[in-house]
């Protein structure tokens, strides 16, 4: 009787395939990963779940402040507390989820020493479980909505395209910067401080048709600027140019499959290295 | 005999030091692509099969190949640096091979260390779940098992603590049971069964020999020879990362003692200099030159010395002007820096020697060093007319290792040392009329 399962085991040189196969064997684990790091985030904390909505809310009330008053930004008649918050809730799980991913395979480094498993599974179960607090989010823009006799958009249909394109991107940049940090701690220090910075040139606390033409064309390819105005034009119904969406689509489908391939490429040194 | 491992020349390189490809900030990547824009793409190509970039590289594994039949268990016996964790973590796919490949027929499951994964807020019952997920266990298998789980490792009513709040005992017992639950066709362990307190060791030990029996392969490498004795059919010897012995495990056990045991990583350590030492207090003159350390046969210690060996030590100093009465001592401290015991030449008691002056040697033999397995400091000391002029600490670390001291594959875990000790048992009536005639 010949047992059914056969491994090769041999040195693995340049890029390699994902492994399709073993990522839906190890199918479970990844649930067990994205569980146990919903289950820990915020043990121990007294608000738990709430900074969820605190967090995006804290910097709800300083841009509307800044924005709305001082700076009288207008926004196609939604209240501009609605459109920021409704801006910063995909924004803080891009962040979020590119900072923490990026420093996930460092943090597991015991776990990559001690036992093989689909590397690959790290920084993506802690994408995933951020999801978690993207709904929370979701939960309280509906609680504005109804607060401000904000209607539901019919456009609604839209937003799985716009969770598709964030996931992308974020799961892209955080699997490339995630295997970097193995070997080059710097993405440590560098990630927050870009992230912070790239805000900015997302269309979060201003609408995109603020951005002067030139510079818009520019914004484009920051992969964010059409999943931020897509999901205002998803929840909120405000206009958006599918033109922007479509090019920071691409943008994240280039990320995300460069990503994997760097994380693939990088892998097989991660257990030496780190 | 169906072969269920076949292992064919595997070799694994690893670039030493920060050279190559190693180095951890984006600048030395940055002047190192500008000076040399070839050398990164021809980095990790593992084909330059002389080894050298500029004799900075060092192979771990050289070439090993051997099969494992299906039922067996073998052990992989070494000295520290052997290759035996490199070839453990190849065949486990934690780190690839250089060269080589291995064929693996059958549901394999690896044992580096207990309780991977485990999260400290989890509770027990959570981290039972994740660590069984981490190890390759099913969701719906860990349920089967979860009752007999936590039975074995005695948790109780702690289930639904964090395992943060567990005392280090509860912890290792609880990462142990569920490692010990694993059902695979393939079994691949390292040193794990070295945990816990004595009691909860044999449990683990009978939990291991119920593992083998069940007609599983087991590949199993650990430092504790009595265990490699009791529990595999088969032994290989690793040495500087090459196969010197493949055969029955009693046999691999009596190669290693005769012929490596003693050699440690890195051959030569065994001649440690003492003149410019680091654990040397300001107020001693360098006077200790060097110690040597030799066991059974005058092989060199390179680290490793099996529990009740031989030591015989090597001590060469200097004395500056003639002198009659002068000592040398060798201690041994825990590693936490308690005191052991000292060898002193004022123990001596037939010690003559006269007036004497420059370079001198003095050996001390040591019969038999039985301090129980672990890691040990060495210190050396010199002193003249009584008072101590030379003294350097932790000059090299010895480890003890598992040997059979006593012949019956059992040593104590706790304490320091091995007592000679005999036993015997005396019938009662013998010892009351014996008491009885003493006044």
């Amino acid at each position: 009787m010949s047992a059914a399962i056969e491994l090769e085991i041999k040195p693995h040189q340049g890029w390699q395939r994902i492994d399709f196969r073993e990522m839906w064997h190890y199918r479970e684990l990844l649930g067990f990963l994205v569980w146990r790091d919903v289950k820990v985030r915020y043990r121990q904390t007294v608000l738990g779940g709430l900074w969820a909505v605190l967090q995006p809310l804290i910097a709800m009330v300083i841009f509307t402040g800044l924005f709305a008053h001082v700076a009288n930004i207008k926004t196609d008649g939604v209240p501009y507390s609605l459109f920021v918050y409704a801006g910063l809730v995909p924004w803080t799980f891009f962040a979020n989820a590119v900072g923490l991913s990026s420093n996930s395979l460092v943090g597991a480094d015991q776990m990559i020493r001690k036992i093989y498993f689909p590397r690959l599974l790290v920084p993506l179960g802690v994408i995933v479980a951020l999801g978690l607090d993207m709904l929370i989010g979701f939960g309280f823009i509906a609680f504005l909505m109804v607060y401000h006799h904000w209607p539901v958009s019919s456009s609604l249909v839209t937003l799985p395209i716009f969770l598709f394109g964030t996931f992308l991107a974020a799961s892209g940049l955080g699997l490339a910067l995630s295997a970097l940090n193995v070997q080059y701690r710097d993405v440590k220090y560098a990630v927050p401080f870009f992230t912070q910075m790239a805000m900015f040139l997302t269309p979060v606390i201003y609408p995109m048709r603020y951005v002067p033409g030139r510079i818009a064309t520019l914004l484009a390819f920051n992969p964010m600027a059409g999943m931020v105005e897509g999901f205002r034009h998803a929840v909120l119904g405000s206009p958006v140019s599918w033109v922007l969406v479509a090019r920071s689509i691409g943008t994240s489908l280039l990320i995300f499959v460069a990503g994997l391939f760097v994380f693939r490429r990088m892998e097989r040194t991660f257990s030496d290295v780190i | 005999m169906e072969t269920v491992i076949e292992i064919s020349g595997i070799s694994k390189r690893y670039e030493l030091g920060q050279s190559a490809q190693f180095y951890d900030s984006f600048r030395e990547a940055l002047t190192r692509a500008l000076r040399s824009p070839w050398a990164n793409s021809r980095n990790g190509s593992g084909s330059n099969h002389n080894g050298n970039h500029g004799g900075n590289t060092f192979w771990a594994l050289k070439d090993v190949s051997f099969n494992v039949q299906k039922g067996e268990t073998v052990g992989i016996i070494g000295s520290n640096g052997a290759g035996k964790s490199t070839l453990l973590k190849i065949i486990s796919r934690i780190t690839d091979p250089t060269e080589g490949h291995v064929k693996v027929r059958g549901r394999m499951a690896s044992l580096l260390e207990v309780g991977t994964g485990f999260h400290p807020e989890l509770t027990g019952r959570e981290n039972i779940y994740l660590n069984g997920a981490i190890l390759g266990m099913r969701k719906a298998e860990i349920d089967a098992k979860f009752e007999e789980i936590s039975n074995f490792a005695g948790i109780g009513k702690f289930l639904d603590t964090p395992v943060k709040r567990y005392s280090s005992g509860m912890y290792v017992r609880l990462a142990f049971s569920i490692a010990a639950h694993l059902d695979p066709e393939i079994l691949v362990v390292d040193e794990v069964l070295a945990v816990g307190d004595a009691a909860f060791q044999k449990k683990c030990l009978g939990k291991m020999a119920e593992a083998c029996s069940r007609a599983k392969t087991v590949f199993f490498v650990s430092h504790n020879l009595a265990a490699v004795e009791n529990l595999c059919t088969r032994g290989v010897v690793l040495q500087h990362g090459k196969l010197v012995f493949n055969g029955g495990a009693r046999e691999a056990i009596d190669f290693y003692l005769h012929n490596l045991c003693g050699e440690g990583s890195a051959p030569g350590t065994h001649i440690i200099d003492l003149s410019s030492a680091a654990g040397r207090p300001v107020r001693c003159r360098p006077l200790l030159k060097r110690l040597e350390l030799y066991t059974e046969g005058d092989r060199p210690v390179n680290g490793d010395l099996p529990v009740g060996g031989p030591l015989k030590a090597v001590i060469t100093f200097q004395l500056e002007e003639p002198c009659a009465s002068f000592d040398a001592s060798i201690a041994f401290d825990t590693p936490t820096g308690q005191r052991v015991c000292t060898a002193h030449s004022a123990y001596e008691s037939a010690r003559i020697h006269d007036e004497r002056v420059g370079e001198q040697v003095f050996v001390c033999d040591i019969p038999s060093l039985p301090l129980i397995p672990g890691e040990y400091k060495v210190n050396v000391g010199l002193d003249i007319r009584n008072s101590e002029v030379d003294w350097v600490e932790d000059v090299t670390r010895l480890t003890v290792i598992n040997a059979d001291y006593y012949g019956t594959g059992v040593l104590p875990t706790k304490g320091q040392f091995l007592l000679e000790n005999r036993w015997t048992i005396a019938s009662p009536v013998e010892r009351e009329t014996r008491l009885a005639e003493k006044p």
